[in-house]
C-alpha cells in the first residue's frame, strides 16, 4: 500500500468526517484515527456503507489496558476493504466504567469479539445481545488481561480421589513466579548524531 | 397433531468430530438444528498475558502452540510485527526459506483438514494416506528447527539456522512426489457419491455474510470472493512468484473442500519456484543488536560474547508504537496487533486467529441443517483449537 493512497484516504475521511475524529496519524504505513466513544458506532457504519471506501470486513477489535492513564481503557477496531484494498484503524480512549455501544448490529462478528473484551478487561457493551464470559473458565473472577492481575492467577485446579472431582484451590507455588527485570539502566552509546538532534531541540 | 417439544443436546467437549474441545450446546426440534451454541475457552492458556510477560524472543514460541497444524506461519505474523517496528529488512535467502515453510505449513494443516472432514462424514482411507505425508512433512520441519511441531524457527530477522543441503533436495523430491497424492486422494473423494451427498449445498455462505461474519481464507474464497493476502498485500518474495488462486462458486462445503485441494497444488508449485531460485546469503538479519552471533564468533570475538549475553538476558528492545501485520495462513488472515512501549517486552500483543471469526459463525452455518450436518460444517471450517481459545 502506497503513501500517497494512504494520504488521500486520510484526507478524504478527516474531510467527511472532521467534527467526529479528533486525531489521525500514518505511522509504518498504517492509518489510525482517534474518535470518541458517542461517535464510534456512526463512524464505523459509515466507513462500512460508504461506496468510496467499502470497509466491509471487521478484522478484529483490540483492547489495551493503560492504568496508569486518566482514561483507562484504549479500543482499537480494525477494519479492512477488501474492493480498495486498504485497512484501517479506529481507536477509542475511555475510563474504567465508560460502557461502550456495541457494534453487533453493523457486525454480526463483534458479538464474540466483544464478549472476548468484557471477559479479559472487565469492559461492558451497550446492546450486547449477549454478553457472557467467553475463554475463561465457567463462575471465572476477574479479568486476567488487565494489567494488575497476576500472572500467576488466583485459582488452581486438579482432581481429587477423594471427592471423586475437579476441585479448585488457591495457587500454591513452591517458589514465588520470579519476574526477573533485566532491561538495564544503561542504555548503550548515544551516537553523536543523536545528541546533537536532541540539544537542538532543547534549544527550540 | 401431536405436540413436539425441542430437546438441547450437549456435543462434546470429549468427541472426535469436534475437532478439539469444543462444547456444543444444540437445540433440536426433531433432527434439526434450531439454534448451536458453541462453548469455548476449554483450552485458553492466556497465550497474550503470556507474551506480555516475556521478551520479544521468548515469546515467539508460543505462537506455534496456537494453531499447532501449521506452526511456522503464525510465528511469521509475528516475526513481521516486530521488524515493522524495529524496520529492519531480512535477507532474501532468509524470505524464500520462510516462504518455503509457510507453504509446507498450508500443505500440511490442509492435509490435516481435508481428510480429517472426509473422516467425518465416513471415509477412512484418505486420512490414513494423508497422515503418511504430513509425517514427511514434519521430518522437514524437524530438520529445520530440530522439532516436528514447536519450531521457533522464525526469528526477527530472519530464520534460526540455514538449511541443510540435502534438505533442499529432500522437499525437492516431495514435490515430485507429492502431486500423485494429491490425485490419489481426489480420486478417493471428489466424485465420491456419499462424500457429495454429506457436502454439498451443505453449510451455504453468501458473499455478503461471509465478510460480515469476518470470514478470511478459504472460507471467504469459497464463496466467491477473491481474496487472498499472499497477493492483495504481498509480504516477502510472494509477489516474484506466479500462483494462482482457487476460488469457489458456491459457498458449500464441497467447493471449501476444492478450494483446499487445489490450493495445495498451487503451494506445491510455490515451493518448487522458491527452490529454483533460491539465492545464496545470510538467512538473518546482519545487525547485532537483534539477532544474535554465530557459535564459533563467540570464541574469538568480545563483542559477539556481549551481544549473545545481552540478547539473551535483556532481550533487544523494540521502539515505541503499534503495528498490525498479518499473513495468509492456511485457515485464514491470521494478524497480531502488535504494541509496544519502548522496552524489551511487547505492552499489548493482540492475536487475530481466523478460526475464532469462523467458529463464531457456526450457529448461523447450522441453523436449518440436520444434526448429521454438524460434522461436515464443523470440519469444513477447519477449526483448531489452539487459536481459537488463544
Amino acid at each position: 500500500m502506497n503513501v500517497n493512497n494512504l494520504i488521500k484516504i486520510e484526507k478524504l475521511i478527516n474531510s467527511e468526517l472532521s467534527s467526529k475524529i479528533s486525531r489521525s496519524e500514518i505511522k509504518y504505513g498504517e492509518l489510525l484515527f482517534e474518535t470518541s466513544v458517542s461517535e464510534i458506532v456512526s463512524i464505523i457504519k459509515f466507513l462500512k456503507t460508504d461506496e468510496r471506501f467499502k470497509f466491509k470486513q471487521l478484522i478484529d477489535i483490540a483492547a489495551i489496558d493503560y492504568p496508569n492513564n486518566d482514561k483507562r481503557f484504549e479500543l482499537v477496531y480494525l477494519l479492512l476493504s477488501i474492493e480498495n484494498n486498504f485497512r484501517v484503524k479506529i481507536s477509542i480512549k475511555f475510563e474504567t466504567n465508560e460502557k461502550i455501544p456495541s457494534i453487533t448490529k453493523i457486525f454480526p462478528s463483534a458479538n464474540w469479539m466483544e464478549r472476548e473484551i468484557f471477559d479479559m478487561y472487565g469492559i461492558k457493551f451497550l446492546n450486547h445481545p449477549d454478553l457472557r464470559r467467553i475463554l475463561t473458565d465457567y463462575n471465572f473472577k476477574g479479568h486476567p488481561l488487565r494489567k494488575d492481575f497476576p500472572l500467576t492467577g488466583f485459582n488452581e485446579v486438579r482432581y481429587s480421589e477423594k471427592e471423586k472431582k475437579v476441585v479448585y484451590e488457591p495457587v500454591k507455588l513452591e517458589q514465588n513466579y520470579r519476574n526477573f527485570d533485566f532491561s538495564s539502566p544503561w542504555e548503550g552509546t548515544k551516537y553523536l548524531k543523536e545528541v546533537k538532534e536532541s540539544k537542538k531541540n532543547e534549544k527550540n | 397433531m401431536k405436540k413436539t417439544k425441542s430437546m438441547t443436546l450437549n456435543f462434546g467437549p470429549q468427541h472426535p468430530a469436534a475437532h478439539g474441545v469444543l462444547r456444543l450446546i444444540l437445540e433440536l426440534e426433531g433432527e434439526i438444528v434450531e439454534k448451536a451454541d458453541p462453548h469455548i475457552g476449554l483450552l485458553h492458556r492466556g497465550t497474550e498475558k503470556l507474551i506480555e510477560n516475556k521478551t520479544y524472543t521468548q515469546a515467539l514460541p508460543y505462537f506455534d502452540r496456537l494453531d499447532y497444524v501449521a506452526p511456522m506461519n503464525q510465528e511469521h505474523a509475528f516475526a513481521l510485527a516486530t521488524e515493522k517496528l524495529l524496520n529492519i529488512d531480512v535477507p532474501v535467502r532468509a524470505k524464500y526459506i520462510r516462504v518455503i515453510f509457510c507453504e509446507i505449513g498450508r500443505i500440511l494443516s490442509h492435509i490435516l483438514n481435508v481428510t480429517t472432514q472426509a473422516l467425518d462424514v465416513g471415509a477412512l482411507t484418505p486420512s490414513l494416506w494423508g497422515f503418511e505425508e504430513r509425517e514427511t512433512l514434519m521430518t522437514f520441519y524437524e530438520r529445520a528447527s530440530g522439532s516436528r511441531l514447536h519450531a521457533n524457527y522464525f526469528r526477527t530477522g530472519g530464520v534460526h539456522k540455514d538449511l541443510p543441503t540435502k534438505l533442499i533436495d529432500d522437499i525437492g523430491k516431495f514435490c515430485e512426489s507429492f502431486p500423485k497424492i494429491i490425485n490419489d486422494l481426489e480420486d478417493l473423494l471428489t466424485e465420491n457419491r456419499i462424500f457429495k451427498q454429506r457436502n454439498v449445498d451443505i453449510g451455504l455462505v453468501s458473499k455478503k455474510d461471509a465478510l460480515d461474519h469476518s470470514f478470511t481464507g478459504v472460507m471467504l474464497r469459497g464463496s466467491g470472493v477473491p481474496w487472498d493476502l499472499r497477493k492483495s498485500q504481498p509480504y516477502e518474495c510472494y509477489e516474484d512468484l506466479d500462483f494462482k488462486i482457487p476460488v469457489g462458486k458456491n459457498g458449500d462445503c464441497y467447493d471449501r473442500y476444492l478450494c483446499r485441494i487445489e490450493e495445495m497444488r498451487e503451494s506445491v508449485k510455490i515451493i518448487k519456484q522458491c527452490l529454483k531460485n533460491l539465492p545464496k546469503g545470510p538467512v538473518k538479519t546482519v545487525d547485532g543488536k537483534v539477532s544474535p552471533p554465530n557459535r564459533d564468533e563467540l570464541k574469538q570475538s568480545m563483542e559477539a560474547l556481549i551481544h549473545h549475553f545481552k540478547l539473551f538476558t535483556e532481550g533487544f528492545r523494540v521502539p515505541a508504537g503499534n503495528v498490525y501485520s498479518s499473513v495468509e495462513a492456511p485457515k485464514g488472515e491470521f494478524g497480531v496487533y502488535l504494541i509496544s512501549d519502548g522496552s524489551n517486552k511487547p505492552y499489548r500483543c493482540k492475536i487475530r486467529a481466523p478460526g475464532f471469526s469462523h467458529l463464531q459463525a457456526m450457529d448461523y452455518l447450522i441453523k436449518g441443517h440436520m444434526l448429521a450436518d454438524v460434522p461436515a460444517v464443523l470440519g469444513s471450517l477447519d477449526i483448531v483449537f489452539g487459536e481459537v481459545d488463544r
